[in-house]
């Protein structure tokens, strides 16, 4: 992983300190809406370096092998939240991954993620995720006069919610939810993480509609705690805790 | 840029409007909340009774040997362990169908499917639930007139 450790693999190569480079097989799920009925799988070569990550590697099939390969993209620096996909069976952004850690020695597999009807090769239509996004108000709710300066919050007060304010909707948390997988119907993680950023928001006053909204049939209580969304996330959010939280508000709500 | 683009294409997406993907409406409710917190209630409940059960027939005394149908009538005689029993069956009958009805929500894709299977599995809990209240509480131990059984004899 370090510098120095890289150095002593390639014999062959020139200039000392050279990062190496290997060959390595996409094995990329491809589908055209307009010529195909079912995806199928097609294989690629590609040379990367050992800091070249799976977008890299997307890129140079699409940029020098088949124009036609389709994905989203945004900033590339794990940021926006646009190139979530499968790799290897899990729920990754494509640019935050490195090509050799996803074992290059075999065929590394790409997948649009899942559960969500896909539109072309590894672009899915994310509409069923904002909708349920945009169902637990994703913004601050306030009543009375608006102050003339900021909403002023204690450290602590903010330090509540703060794992819950790094979510970028890559959607890598709700497409990895077996439940969510079954009929989409769930509201899945990322909604409930994003209800949860606000509930436990001191300077929010709609808390309560948001816990109603997430008491529905398909909101937390048919979370099954499996943990795929905290172990996709690829921000680190604690997925399954903020639900738990949220399950919890609503108990204490009740009780 | 492709090869198809000279004739008519066949788009085969379907708009997610159309499609299983489109969210329904919601249904409010505590029915949820309420089945999660008889989860954990009758879970705890369980432990007791469902050990408490094994042991009292199983270690107690000469254990599992004294096991036959004048313990259970003896036993039976008990308004305790009929109450005993009959939380026994009610919690671990409606904790298993509860369990269930989870499990065909999260397997089963299509309503219709999920309709058929949760009417099967809540007809099958009222029959054990029915027939096992009436078991418990119309018991006799003394149906055979020629009985030996202590109980028969008073």
């Amino acid at each position: 992983m370090t510098a120095t450790a890289e150095k002593q693999k390639p014999a062959g190569d020139k200039a000392p300190g050279a990062v190496p480079t290997f060959t390595v097989t996409l094995k990329i799920q491809r589908f055209n809406p307009e010529t195909d009925s079912e995806p199928h799988w097609e294989s690629y070569q590609v040379t990367v370096h050992a800091t070249d990550r799976v977008l890299d590697a997307l890129h140079q099939i699409k940029w020098e092998q088949d124009g036609s390969l389709s994905f989203r993209r945004s900033c590339a620096h794990g940021v926006c939240g646009s190139d979530a996909m499968r790799i290897n069976g899990k729920n990754r952004l494509a640019c935050k991954t490195l090509v050799k850690d996803v074992n290059p020695d075999k065929p590394i597999t790409v997948e649009p993620i899942k559960g969500l009807p896909v539109e072309k090769d590894l672009i899915v239509d994310m509409e069923p995720f904002f909708d349920a996004y945009r169902e637990v108000m994703p913004f601050l709710i306030t009543t009375g006069n608006e102050p003339t300066r900021e909403r002023i919050q204690s450290q602590q007060d903010r330090d509540r919610f703060d794992d819950t304010t790094k979510c970028i909707l890559c959607a890598a948390c709700t497409t990895s939810c077996p439940v969510f997988w079954n009929d989409g119907q769930y509201f899945g993680p990322a909604a409930i993480v994003n209800a949860h950023r606000f509930i436990f928001d001191s300077r929010d006053e709609g808390g309560k509609q948001r816990l109603e909204v997430l008491n529905d049939k398909e909101g937390v209580w048919r979370c099954r705690t499996t943990f795929n969304c905290t172990e996709a996330c690829p921000r680190g959010i604690e997925v399954t805790q903020a639900i738990q939280e949220v399950k919890r508000a609503l108990l204490t709500s009740r009780f | 840029m492709t090869a198809t683009s000279s004739e008519t294409p066949r788009v085969d997406a379907v708009p997610v409007k159309h499609s299983r993907y489109r969210r329904v409406g919601a249904s409010r409710g505590n029915f949820e909340l309420w089945s999660w917190v008889f989860m954990r209630g009758s879970g705890i409940l369980l432990l007791v009774l469902v050990f408490g059960h094994l042991f009292v027939n199983l270690m107690l005394g000469e254990g599992i040997h004294a096991v036959d149908f004048a313990f259970v009538g003896q036993k039976w005689s008990s308004p305790f362990w009929q109450v005993w029993d009959l939380l026994m069956l009610w919690l671990a009958e409606l904790h298993g169908v509860n369990g269930v009805r989870t499990v065909i929500n999260d397997y089963t894709e299509k309503n219709s499917t999920r309709w058929v299977l949760k009417a099967l599995l809540f007809t099958s809990a009222l029959l054990v639930m029915v027939l096992g209240t009436l078991v418990i509480f119309t018991f006799d131990p003394c149906i055979d007139p020629s009985s030996t059984l202590s109980v028969c004899s008073r």
